[in-house]
Parts: C-alpha cells; structure tokens; sequence
C-alpha cells in the first residue's frame, strides 16, 4: 500500500542506506511511464516486483525486480473514456495502486475500480462507481481492509455528492457504500454512532445543516487517505469540501463536509465523526493522511491519529473517542485563530471570512491549505512527524453559481501568492508531543510531493523543480539531493530488492494542482487560472518541463 | 474582411437547407451588422462547414470563415453578452479568465481545434473529445456565437496587453 502501513507511518525499517552512505547513492534504473501529467503515485512493490499507475490513462506496468534494469513483466491498458478528464479538477491524476491476495487494485479517472492477478496481470473484475457526465472521477489510492477495497470519488468542484465505497475483493460486488451528505441511512449513521463533540451528534444532520436539497450537489468526497487500527476495527478517513465554493449558497454546517469519520470496515457503520471546518469558507478539504501513533500524553498513554490539516493545524486527535487532544498550527495560518478544545470547532477570524463580491485580501493559508494531499511520514526512531506543506495564502472573492451538473461548481475567484518569507514551501519536522517545529526547511516552491523516513536517520521528499533530496531526520541536514527529469509530486518508498539490497523510488512528473500550469500547458498572465494557482506559479514553466519517470536507486555494488 | 461570392450562406446548397424567411432575416442582419456596433447580430444557426485540421488532401483549402462569424467577431456588444453567458455556464469554472485549469487556456493564441471563430463555436457546440462537453442542446447558435466572440477576444486582447507578467505574485506581509 502507498503507506506503508496501516498505520500510514510512511516509514521504513530498512537502514541500510544511511546518513553516512547516502551520498553515494546512484541511480539503479529508470522507466519512463509514457505519460507526462501529473505524477503522484507511489510504487508498489510485492513478491519481487515493483507496480505503477499512471495519471489518465491510467495505464499500469509490473515491472520484474528479479532481472537487471527490471523491464516490463506485464502492463495493463484500461482505456478510460478520454472525456473523463474535462472533469477532473486539478490535472488528471492518480496516486497509485494496492496489493493483497495476489491482486492488484486500482482506480481509473472514469470511476472504475478494476483488480487485475498481479502476476500475469489480468483482469479479475471491474466495478463501475460512477458516472463522469455527473463530474465524478476517482484520483485516489485504494486501501484493502479485511477483504475489501476502500474507494473514494473526486469532484468536490463539481457538486459532487462524497462517498466511500467497500468493494469485495474477489467479486468486486459493492459491499456499502457510506455518503457524506445526506439522511443518516445513506451516510450509515445509526444507534452506535456517537461522537465525542456535541455539535457533531443529532439526527439527519446531513439534511438539516444545508439548505433544502443542496446537499445532493454539496461535496464531501474522498479522494485522500485511509488509515486502520486492526486492534480497534476502525478505518480513519476526512472528507473534501463543500459545494459549491460559494459559502452564502449553503447556510449551516454542511455536514458530513470536511469531516473525520471512524467506521467499522465490516459494514461501514460509523462510530464517530469529527468536522475539522464547519461551514467551510476556504476549500480546506479534510482529505489529508491519518497516521496511527500511540503516545504519552500528560503522563498517559493515548491510541491517537496525527492528521494536518488543509486549516494549517496539526490535530491530535484520540482515535477512540474522537477527542481533539491538540491542535497547532504548523505554519502561518490567519484565517482560524484557534481550534476550540471545548467544541471542537475552528474559532474564525471574522476578517478572513469570504463573501459575495467583496475581495478578501490575504487569507492564509490559500485554497489548497498548509499542506494538501501529499503525505507526511512519522519516525518511530526520531519520534518526528515530517511534514512536506505549502506556504500560500489567498485573495478571495465569491460570486454566484448555478449548478449544472458536470459543469464546475465553485463560485469563487482566487488569487495565490506567497506567504510571509515569499518561500512558496516549506519542509517541517514536527514533535506531536511538545506540538511544535523542531526543524523547518524552507523551499521555493510548494512541496507538492508526499515523504518517507528511514531506519537509515534519513528522509526523502521531492521539490516540483526536480530536485529529490534525502536530509538527515534529526537535524534537517542536506545529505544527498538528484535532479530528476521533471518537477516531483510523488510518493518516494524503499524496498528491499531481490539481492538483499535497500532501494529508494520516486515517480517524477510534475503536475496536480500546482503543476497544471505546466502539464496543462495554462497561461500564466491569467492569475486566476487553475483555481488560483496560475498567479503563484507562474515561474513553473520556466523551472521544469512535464515528464513522467520512475526514478530507482541504490548504493554502488562494492 | 468576407465578400459576398465567399458566403456560405449564399452557397446554393446551403440556401436549399434553410427556409425562404430565414434568409432573408439573416441578409438583412447582415446589412445592419455592418452599418453598426449597437446591438449583437442575431443568427439562428452555427457555421455552415468547418474543419478542425490544416490538412487538406489533393490540394484542398479551409472552408472560407462563416458569413455570420465575421459579424460576431470583434462585436463588441456580442462579446459582452458572451462574458456574461461565459460565467453563467461555468466555463469560467474551466478556463477561468482565459489562464485554463481543467480545460485548456484560451488567452495564449495556441488552439487545439482552430482559432476561428467558426471553429470556436463548432467546439463548443460539439464538444471536444479529451474533455469539453457539447453545448448544442443546451444553448441557441445566438448564445453559442456570444460566447464563441468572447473566447476568440481573450486571445486577441491577451496578445496586445502587457500589464501581465509572468512572474510569481507579490508575497503576503507577516
């Protein structure tokens, strides 16, 4: 899994690429995957060999690690319908596939889930989820959980309806399927719901918090992260913002919209939820990792998830009860002053609020939030959490917007710019105990690419110009940086490769949101384009190039 | 910019498609077209033949700009109405304001299916097959020639402006 773990730690327990050797490493192999947008998967490797999905068309290639250069055992076309990507919000992307039980499972922009025999790769079934002439796709990583694959939809810019989906493994039958607007029923709350806060209790608040009916078009889907805790039957998941952009079209909280739901994966039943941003006026998605870390607090042992929000704060939240145990900002964030223990609820800066007609200067952090979609990893040996994130803000303006379905269903214009210091990214190793930096590497660019920690002392993450950097987990510390073929917004991993040795891969390839001015090819004179990020990046285009390379390396053979 | 020998609509063919009264409304929004810029001309359908290509076999040529398209394009009241119908159907939610997102930019003078006006509107009437959707059955040729005059004025005006530079914006103050 893209993860790691269940647990969604992102780390790795091989060392022997280290802190004293890494400025050795060398490239092993590449393979170019034949599509240049966006490249956010993460490779995956089982039984000797390493597997790829590409953005749209989504093609997959297994690749033999058994054999030098490892070439191509089998590839898989699934030919999604071309029309799929003039709904796709923010480049045509895909972050990777899951392996278990021999099968391979994975997602195509036109809402299928297909599992192909991971060893000759054909195809065992394909479920169709959805229909993108209603503006759903499906961009995320899959998560089997106890025979079942975990899959979520795209199009929270489209007025689509969020839903997370468990698919049998062997059929591909539709075993539930959890909304996040709407009754009860649909959202699958009943009598063992209850969560820790009181505003997130009540009946039917799927319906009750939205005007009538806008919750069928109102957002919450899950394009982002899984996490489970096998001990206590639980998978963790948030849900994306509301719709449309536009806050004064939906009064009310907008229930299940940026949401952290618990639910038992047998049934989808949910246990407790928790609203990250009620009534959200910012797009700050609730899609971003769950990493599963117990830990001492104030003396005891706490089951707790870490999850940084688009908001800019890092959550410490008790992944039994749902209790908020902290909430730190973890960069410059004005537009929520704090997060209320008490309620659970972000306190708002009333200057920071959007409204119709009326530009909001300076609101930070900007549409895709301290940190988007890329993860963060933990290291059980530093204690750290490594956190690759953004430091944008924003000038808002809402206006209104009708829904017409398959259309965008936004009803803001949004200008980004850089935050306070002008580094557009920012590389933050974060102590969740003490809740503060212990480190900040600071970064041109926005970090757009997920991380991973070593046993090695070391982490890797990758910048949108290219560069793929390994620094020392203690200390911040440059200790080996490769300049890829094109900007980086993938998953690094490590493997262990038939010969006994430690790999390292990255998928370089720039794009996503923040690259889609070069993988989209947009004009950057046009500030408001993609969403408000043309204005911020507009020197993309002359930092990097699109691509799509899988990068593989290792120390030298001695 | 067209004479009339090059008018598809006088092209006995297409005159044999289209009934006697519409012809003669539309030769008469042709004469008041170009006397002036006050209101956007009416039409009542789309071009009569495009090609979205530059190859023509055995030495063949582009069909000749659509008669209609000349009066829509640079009409300055056609191309308001265009911008206003261009936010009331999301496209805006796609192109923004010419930079693209979802969909391609259309300020920067580089066109995947033709540049013309006439191909402008047969895009949006037909739709595109990586992603544009077709609005034939949701808009009238009047509004789809609005917009097709909006579209085709981003990239004209984006070339003759030089207020926007290609550098990252100002950052925010601490």
């Amino acid at each position: 899994m893209p993860a790691k773990n269940y647990a969604a730690t992102r780390y790795s327990a091989l060392d022997e690429i280290n802190g004293a050797n890494v400025g050795k490493l060398q490239v092993a192999f590449a393979f170019s995957t034949g599509v240049d947008h966006g490249q956010e998967a993460a490779p995956i490797v089982a039984n000797n060999t390493m597997f790829i999905v590409t953005p749209y068309p989504n093609n997959v290639f297994a690749l033999d690690l058994t054999k030098p250069g490892a070439p191509i055992k089998w590839s898989y076309q699934p030919r999604p319908a071309a029309a799929s990507q003039g709904v796709a919000c923010c480049d045509v992307v895909n972050r990777g596939a899951a392996y278990s039980e021999g099968k391979l499972f994975f997602n195509t922009l036109d809402d299928n889930t297909i599992a192909l025999d991971a060893e000759t790769g054909k195809v065992l079934w394909k479920t169709n989820l959805g229909d993108i002439n209603t503006g759903e796709t499906i961009t995320m990583a899959p998560l089997v959980v106890k025979g079942k694959v975990l899959v979520g939809d795209s199009g929270g810019e489209l007025g689509v309806r969020g839903w997370l989906a468990a698919l049998d493994t062997t059929t591909g039958k539709i075993l539930w399927r959890a909304y996040a607007t709407g009754p009860d029923k649909d959202v699958l709350i009943g009598p063992g719901f209850r969560s820790f806060y009181p505003s997130d209790n009540g009946t039917d608040l799927g319906v009750k918090t939205w005007p009538t009916d806008a919750w069928k078009t109102g957002g919450g889907t899950m394009w982002g992260w899984i996490a489970y805790d096998p001990d206590l039957n639980l998978i963790y998941y948030g849900t994306g913002n509301p719709g449309p952009w536009n806050q004064e079209q939906r009064p009310g909280d907008n229930k299940w919209t940026t949401t952290l739901f618990a639910r038992n994966p047998d049934t989808g039943a949910a246990k407790w939820a928790l609203q990250y941003n009620p009534h959200d006026e910012h797009d700050y998605d609730g899609i971003n990792e769950q990493i599963l870390v117990d830990m001492t607090v104030g003396g005891n042992p706490r089951k707790v998830l870490l999850h940084p929000d688009r908001n800019g704060h890092l959550y410490v939240v008790d992944r039994e009860s749902g209790e908020i145990v902290s909430a730190k900002p973890y960069g410059h964030v004005n537009s929520v002053l704090s997060i209320d223990l008490k309620t659970g609820r972000p306190v708002m800066n009333p200057d920071k609020l959007t409204k119709v007609g009326t530009v909001v200067h300076d609101i930070c952090p900007t549409a895709s939030g301290l940190k988007d979609w890329n993860p963060s990893a933990f290291s059980p040996a530093t204690g750290l959490m490594y956190i690759p994130h953004e430091n944008l803000c924003m000038d808002w303006k809402s206006r209104p917007v009708s829904y017409i379905a398959g259309t965008p269903f936004v009803g803001a214009e949004v200008v980004s710019k850089a935050g306070p210091g002008g580094n557009r990214g920012e590389f933050t190793a974060w102590d969740p105990v003490e809740g503060k930096a212990v480190w900040t590497i600071k970064e041109d660019l926005p970090l757009w690419s997920g991380t991973m920690a070593t046993a090695g002392g070391l982490v890797f993450y990758g910048t949108m110009d290219g560069w793929f950097k390994a620094v020392d987990a203690k200390t911040g510390e440059l200790k080996w940086q490769f300049k890829t073929g094109s900007g980086i917004i993938g998953q690094p991993i490590a493997y262990r490769g038939p010969d006994g040795h430690e790999y390292v891969a990255i998928l370089s390839g720039v794009g996503g949101w923040a690259g889609a001015i070069v993988s989209g090819d947009l004009d950057p004179r046009d500030p408001t384009g993609a969403l408000g990020m043309n204005g911020v990046m507009a020197d993309l285009k002359t930092k990097t190039a699109p691509g799509g390379t899988l990068y593989v390396f290792a120390l030298p053979k001695s | 910019m067209s004479s009339p020998c090059r008018n598809p609509e006088w092209h006995p063919a297409a005159t044999r498609l289209l009934p006697f009264a519409l012809v003669t409304m539309l030769a008469v929004a042709t004469n008041e077209a170009s006397a002036q810029q006050a209101a956007a001309p009416d039409a009542q359908h789309g071009p009569n033949e495009i090609a979205v290509t530059g190859l023509f076999p055995n030495g063949g040529s582009p069909p000749p700009l659509d008669r209609i398209g000349t009066r829509f394009e640079g009409n300055k009241p056609a191309i308001a109405a265009g911008k206003e119908l261009f936010g009331q159907m999301n496209c805006t939610g796609c192109h923004f304001n010419g930079g693209g997102g979802m969909g391609p930019a259309l300020m920067s003078g580089h066109w995947r299916y033709g540049g013309r006006i006439d191909q402008i509107y047969a895009s949006i009437a037909q739709g595109r097959p990586n992603g544009m959707p077709s609005w034939q059955d949701v808009l009238q040729p009047q509004q789809m020639w609005e917009l097709a005059a909006y579209v085709k004025s981003m990239a004209t005006s984006a070339s003759s402006s030089a207020s926007q530079t290609a550098v990252p914006g100002a950052s925010v103050k601490p």
